[in-house]
């Protein structure tokens, strides 16, 4: 059994339509609240052509592919470090009224009930 | 041996890694389980950069001799470039945050596009169809590159004006033509070996400069306002050339991540641009910005009414609803925290209170949500138009803040004007509105707003964050006993 991936033609073009869809629904349920995290965290996820970049720089066989690749990886790694640290920041700013991270929130709970948890 | 290994390695990793992407990013559907989806996503980024490590087992004959090179110079990479990309990100205020997006994909585009390059340089595509794909993903990767820098050039304030020259659409189609025209004779050029003008590599150089140029040309002429949706555009074009890219290297956690976060990107542009109330083509094609300031505006009724911060502050706190519209003047002014600390105040008055947050506060579509949530703003608290324009005919107190196109009622009404259609927050039909503004200035689009002429509306002019340090004095000053 040959483990060597080969995707070509038809195969490829089942992928990109699959994965395609999946973006499309997945993002589709996204409540407006986080679409700047999640802009940030999709653009954590194309941090992955690192992969790539590594796959080109250790397969370079002469010195200006050593340099593109370089950079390929050194660009990459930025995108993926860069999207995940940002997306995290964001991401774990957002609290509920139940647990208000250390800015008191006690003592008025009578406004608190008031205040509906929004179903999406 | 060491090959198959590394082989089924490799491939079991990415199987992996392209799930972690999915389910990760399904987590971040919800605000509940948002911050572990963005932590399974890494954990699939982390093990898929580990894994392809497992590449250096199955190198080509002629970089084998360069490999332990090669392995220093990817590991530097790695560790230079995610070092200061991390830092950057963990420093960045968060109004910042839109042109640290930006930088961050332009990388990610410089990335699929120097991938490009090397395949092209080291002339490895195995047929013309690898070819095809190879410079397809170079020339929109080099597009993203070099269009999210000039996105963050303007978002930052290194570039403050749109660059608009007559004609600008029909030299930027012929810079397109010309990228295309040159991708097509190296294509046609390496299937038959002719005798070249130039060598390869020159017209592989010329191909990147078209690309990289077309980037420049294609933002430079778009405003500031738009460069959300602009940032959100090259988002999806770096996805797909990253995915693009995964096919020329057989490597399908690329193509699967690659296509999922351009369809994604795609359909983020297309909510944000409707949230504007404009469709994508009309961001991108039209000027945007001209067409306010040479519109007539219609007689305006009534006069501006200011009112002392102490005044509005008393009032909101003998309200029984508030609800508060803010605004990126409020951001500038770094009055978030003053904000919550007021809402804190009235609520321990027994005061209900909430805030209503348009699609395109802030400088990014749901900017505003995370510099509310960035102060401690429980996000339950926070509602978006749909949910609450319902609610303002039937509460007391609007209270405006560094918001002023969002809240226009000429959206509803004014044919002519230039956001007519834009969904606006009804804050109008409050019953009084308080206006938190720095002067008698225009928003962004240019554009008078009636609302602050109106019978109930009146004025409180300063920065936002003086303001409502004035409030707050003001209303503890009255003493009142707070309702348990």
């Amino acid at each position: 059994m040959d483990f060597q991936i080969s995707i070509s033609g038809f195969v490829a073009l089942y992928i990109f339509m699959l994965a395609a869809f999946a973006g499309w629904v997945i993002i589709g349920r996204v409540p407006a609240i986080l679409h700047t995290p999640l802009m940030s965290g999709s653009n954590f996820v194309h941090g992955i052509v690192v992969v790539g970049g590594i796959y080109a720089l250790l397969n370079a066989s002469t010195v200006q592919e050593q340099v593109i690749g370089f950079f390929a990886v050194l660009l990459g790694a930025g995108n993926a470090a860069g999207g995940y640290a940002v997306t995290d920041r964001m991401l774990a700013m957002f609290k509920t009224s139940g647990h208000p991270a250390g800015h008191g929130g006690h003592g008025k709970t009578g406004t608190v009930k008031s205040i509906h948890v929004k179903k999406h | 041996m060491l090959i198959l290994i590394s082989h089924i390695g490799i491939g079991a990793v990415d199987l992996a890694a392209a799930f972690l992407f999915l389910y990760g990013l399904h987590r971040m559907s919800s605000p509940v389980t948002a911050p572990s989806g963005i932590f399974v996503a890494g954990i699939g980024m982390a093990v898929a950069v580990l894994a392809s490590f497992l590449y250096a087992f199955d190198v080509g004959a002629a970089a084998r001799p360069n490999l332990p090179v090669n392995l220093g110079l990817a590991v530097v990479a790695l560790a230079l470039g995610g070092g200061v990309a991390w830092w950057g990100g963990r420093k960045v205020a968060m109004t910042a945050m839109p042109q640290m997006v930006a930088i961050y994909n332009g990388m990610g585009g410089g990335a699929a596009g120097a991938i490009a390059a090397v395949e092209l340089f080291g002339n490895k595509a195995p047929g013309a169809g690898a070819l095809v794909m190879t410079l397809l993903g170079a020339l929109i990767g080099a597009v993203s590159l070099s269009g999210s820098l000039i996105a963050w050039a303007k978002l930052d304030g290194v570039i403050n004006k749109p660059v608009r020259v007559k004609g600008q659409q029909v030299f930027n189609g012929l810079v397109l033509l010309l990228t295309v025209a040159v991708g097509v004779y190296i294509v046609v050029a390496s299937a038959d070996k002719a005798a070249l003008l130039l060598t390869m590599p020159m017209w592989i150089y010329i191909f990147f400069a078209c690309a990289l140029a077309l980037g420049i040309l294609m933002t430079l002429p778009i405003g500031g306002a738009d460069m959300p949706v602009v940032i959100s555009i090259f988002n999806a074009f770096t996805g797909l050339a990253v995915g693009i890219e995964g096919y020329v290297l057989q490597n399908p956690a690329l193509m699967i991540a690659g296509m999922v976060v351009g369809a994604a990107g795609m359909l983020l542009t297309l909510l944000m641009a409707k949230a504007m109330n404009r469709s994508v083509s009309n961001v991108i094609f039209t000027n945007f910005g001209d067409v306010a300031s040479t519109h007539k505006q219609g007689k305006i009724k009534g006069e501006l009414k200011p009112t002392q911060p102490g005044d509005a502050g008393i009032a909101m706190r003998y309200a029984a609803s508030v609800i508060i519209v803010p605004g990126y003047g409020l951001a500038v002014s770094q009055g978030q925290g003053k904000l919550y600390e007021f809402v804190k105040l009235l609520q321990a008055g027994g005061v209900s209170v909430k805030f209503a947050v348009h699609p395109v506060a802030g400088r990014m579509p749901g900017q505003m949500d995370v510099l509310l949530a960035e102060a401690g703003v429980p996000y339950d608290m926070i509602f978006q138009l749909e949910d609450i324009n319902d609610q303002f005919a039937t509460t007391d107190v609007a209270l405006i803040i560094g918001a002023n196109d969002v809240v226009n009622p000429a959206a509803r009404t004014d044919k002519s004007s230039a956001i007519y259609g834009m969904p606006i927050l009804n804050a109008d039909y409050a019953k009084q509105v308080f206006v938190v503004k720095r002067g008698e200035g225009k928003g962004y689009a240019g554009i008078v707003n009636q609302l602050f002429y109106a019978d109930n509306c009146n004025m409180v002019y300063g920065d936002a964050q003086a303001v409502l340090i004035k409030m707050i004095e003001a209303v503890r000053g009255l003493g009142l006993p707070a309702v348990a």
